[in-house]
């Protein structure tokens, strides 16, 4: 359950992914803060997402995805709210309903062999064309991690694939999440 | 009003605005403007040392021994990385600190310039928190937070970092009663959250039959009150109570509640109290891996309330059945406020059982030394500097090892605020700079640094600041020419394979103390003892008493690494159990 020089006491607690959302002052070092603790600490860090989200009060959001039992996580949030800038934490798995979404550019090698078919698969998984240059297109796809992955993986299949992702963003769906 | 100055002078007026008397430092190229500045005013007095690392220990000792915030001023590069080992050792034991340091002009940041390094970053994790300001008029708004940061919810060292031609660039000064600091950066106790915990807590301890209190540091950083209230606290409930390293003075060595200290080098009935006892009360504690022992055998009988100022402490390594997070002194009042009005009270029958069985395990007498004549004992040398120094206003501070701990064990504290010790980080090298700080904030009182003949070496260079100060430190050095805790170590666990803790080619101490113009004393023998200490407290000067002490002595009683709470090693007779020994080799 915890990290310390001793053996924990047996546990049975299982380990899985948690989205934790962190709302941070918009300063400098501040990323380096939070990752720091999560490298410094020994916590895994899945994923990453940082974007400003309010101009005017210079706040940014950094969604992380993690893994651990409960415990850790918990630990997680506590060590993250000791972070001075840090205005609040939220384990979105926790609250129970939260919309994920990501984001995918995938650079696909287009011949007239393979063409039929990758429009097809493009237009299953609603992926969108948004360049076309030297015999390279670039599609776009966002949503579920999970459909994401499908579809790289029906592409591949077919031809040799580049594939950049943001990493998931999570919301909670509940209409006041609390924030300061 | 604001007022047009230059960033130096804004960091001077921030110092003075906050009440700080003395500055722990030393110049360098990137904080002339500062020094400069310093050289034309009379309201701040610099302390300079010989060595960076010096300055954030006195800072420490300063803050340690007086409650207030410590404040260090240095220069960029080697002068910001040499403080790097202070702010750990602050942030561990939660000490108030604010450290200056200079950096190179702002054009010149990231290309490798003379002295430069990238000191926020390196000081990140080391810090509570830490600024690189890049505009003069941030300038006091930035120290007024870093003031309040370092002293609010868990304190901890915060770092400003400021370019060289911030220092010298015009600002407007603002005054600290203009500066709010929003509420997410600062703690804020979850007091509507705790008013039913409180009530649990008394509910727990009225009924407990086997309480114990475990009383942390945490206690001396909420400040003088708390360490009477937990004394009322303890008293009326009349449960029995142990302190950690950090936490000794808290409740007085001969309060009768009191076991003294408990864990690794603690006291056998303090221990065996805490792996027996049905109800923990952890007030400022943090079950740190020194105290716990292992985790799966640690206390296991028991339900545990835990109060605590950071709640990432809650449940950390521990689980804990009540936890609650906020400052000591605020809560204690609260819950002896409870306790009054309902009326409550303990089981006194039960409570005799309890204490039946813990002052069965005090007769064990588990600080019993064997005293000779031919040599002084470690432990006797500790024994006699108590006895010839408990009337006086004594601080102790302690350098990292065998004599810390026997210090923890033979000295005896009445109050909080006078024991200063390295706990989280361990740091040798500390006692001395610390007793600097500490004499310089407390000039009538007698500060001794108890230290090793290793541990003394570290930071032996700031005999000049103690000198040039004229300040009265008194070096106790238990000199048995090992790195004492390292060499039992190897002892007990390597096959008595002393590979490098013996420290060959030690200077005469006496020597050394008066080549820098202090006096030196020594002692070979324990008739000496007594003659030795006398003189040492009664001179005015920097003092270094050279203690000889038996070479092989060890450091007992023991819960060696891997073992619990009721596996105390006793003596050198008694061997640890195999399985555990070898599961602890691998630790700490």
């Amino acid at each position: 359950m915890n990290k310390s020089v001793y053996d924990s006491p047996e546990t049975t607690a299982v380990s899985r992914r948690h989205i934790l959302t962190v709302l941070v002052d918009n300063e400098p070092g501040v990323l380096a803060r939070v990752i720091g603790m999560f490298s410094g600490r020994g916590y895994n860090i899945e994923s990453l997402n940082v974007a400003e989200v309010s101009n005017d009060e210079h706040l940014s959001r950094i969604t992380i995805v993690t893994e651990g039992t409960s415990e850790v996580v918990s630990q997680i949030e506590k060590q993250l709210l000791r972070i001075v800038p840090v205005h609040s934490v939220s384990n979105l798995d926790e609250e129970g309903s939260s919309v994920e979404a990501e984001v995918a550019l995938v650079n696909i090698d287009l011949n007239d062999s393979n063409k039929k078919k990758i429009y097809e698969v493009c237009d299953f998984y609603r992926a969108r064309r948004i360049e076309n240059e030297n015999n390279y297109v670039i599609f776009e796809i966002a949503g579920a991690s999970e459909r994401i992955n499908r579809f790289i993986k029906d592409v591949n299949q077919i031809t040799k694939i580049e594939i950049v992702r943001s990493g998931p963003v999570a919301i909670s769906t509940y209409k006041n999440t609390k924030e300061e | 009003m604001k007022q047009e100055m230059t960033g130096a002078e804004i960091v001077l007026q921030s110092l003075v605005d906050q009440g700080v008397e003395v500055v722990f430092g030393y110049p360098g190229g990137a904080v002339l403007p500062i020094y400069d500045t310093l050289f034309k005013q009379n309201s701040i007095k610099h302390v300079l040392v010989r060595q960076e690392g010096g300055a954030i220990h006195a800072a420490e000792g300063y803050a340690r021994s007086t409650g207030k915030v410590g404040v260090v001023l240095v220069t960029s590069g080697p002068g910001a990385t040499n403080v790097v080992t202070g702010l750990t050792d602050a942030m561990m034991d939660s000490i108030p600190i604010v450290c200056i340091t200079g950096q190179v002009p702002q054009h010149l940041i990231g290309s490798d310039a003379f002295q430069e390094c990238d000191t926020t970053g390196i000081t990140r994790p080391c810090t509570k928190h830490n600024y690189l300001v890049k505009d003069p008029n941030k300038l006091s708004p930035v120290f007024h937070e870093a003031f309040t940061i370092a002293k609010d919810g868990r304190p901890g060292p915060v770092l400003i970092d400021i370019p060289k031609d911030v220092q010298f660039a015009k600002g407007n000064y603002t005054q600290k009663e203009k500066i709010i600091i929003p509420s997410h950066r600062l703690f804020e106790p979850e007091i509507f959250k705790n008013d039913e915990k409180i009530n649990e807590v008394v509910n727990l301890i009225s009924k407990a039959k086997k309480p114990i209190f475990y009383i942390g540091g945490g206690c001396i950083n909420s400040g003088p009150k708390a360490s009477e209230l937990v004394s009322q606290f303890v008293e009326t409930t009349g449960a029995p109570a142990t302190m950690t390293l950090m936490g000794l003075g808290v409740l007085g060595s001969s309060h009768s509640n009191s076991l003294g200290m408990l864990g690794m080098h603690g006291m056998y009935e303090a221990n065996m109290a805490m792996h027996e006892c049905d109800l923990l009360i952890n007030i400022g504690a943090r079950f740190d891996d020194r105290v716990t022992g292992r985790l799966d055998a640690f206390s296991p009988n028991s339900k545990k309330i835990h109060i605590d100022i950071d709640e990432s402490n809650i449940n950390k390594t521990i689980k804990v059945d009540v936890p609650v997070v906020g400052d000591v002194t605020s809560i204690l009042k609260r819950i002896l406020k409870v306790w009054k009005e309902n009326n409550l009270k303990t089981n006194q029958s039960d409570l005799k059982l309890w204490w039946d069985k813990i002052n069965n395990w005090k007769k064990i007498d588990c600080l019993h030394f064997t005293n000779n004549e031919k040599e002084i004992k470690p432990q006797y040398a500790i024994q006699r500097l108590y006895e010839l120094t408990k009337d006086k206003k004594t601080f102790i501070t302690t350098e990292v090892g065998q004599h810390q701990m026997w210090a923890a064990q033979y000295y005896k504290f009445e109050k909080p605020n006078r024991w200063l010790t390295s706990g989280g980080l361990g740091t040798m090298g500390y006692g001395f700079p610390a007793a600097i700080g500490a004499q310089v904030a407390n000039p009538d009182a007698l500060v001794i640094d108890v230290a090793g003949d290793a541990s003394i070496l570290m930071n032996i260079q700031e005999m000049s600041t103690a000198v040039q100060y004229r300040l009265p430190v008194k070096i106790f050095i238990l000199n048995n020419e090992y790195m004492g805790m390292v060499r039992q170590w190897q002892e007990l666990l390597h096959g008595g394979r002393y590979s490098e803790s013996y420290t060959d080619s030690l200077p005469d101490f006496v020597k050394l103390a008066e080549s820098y113009k202090a006096i030196g004393l020594r002692a070979k023998k324990p008739k000496e003892l007594d003659g030795v200490i006398n003189e040492m407290i009664n001179t005015d000067k920097t003092v270094i008493a050279d203690i000889w002490v038996s070479k092989e002595e060890n450091c007992f009683p023991m819960i060696q690494s891997g073992s619990a709470h009721n596996e105390m090693v006793l003596s050198k007779d008694q061997k640890q159990d195999k399985h555990s020994a070898e599961k602890g080799k691998i630790l700490v």
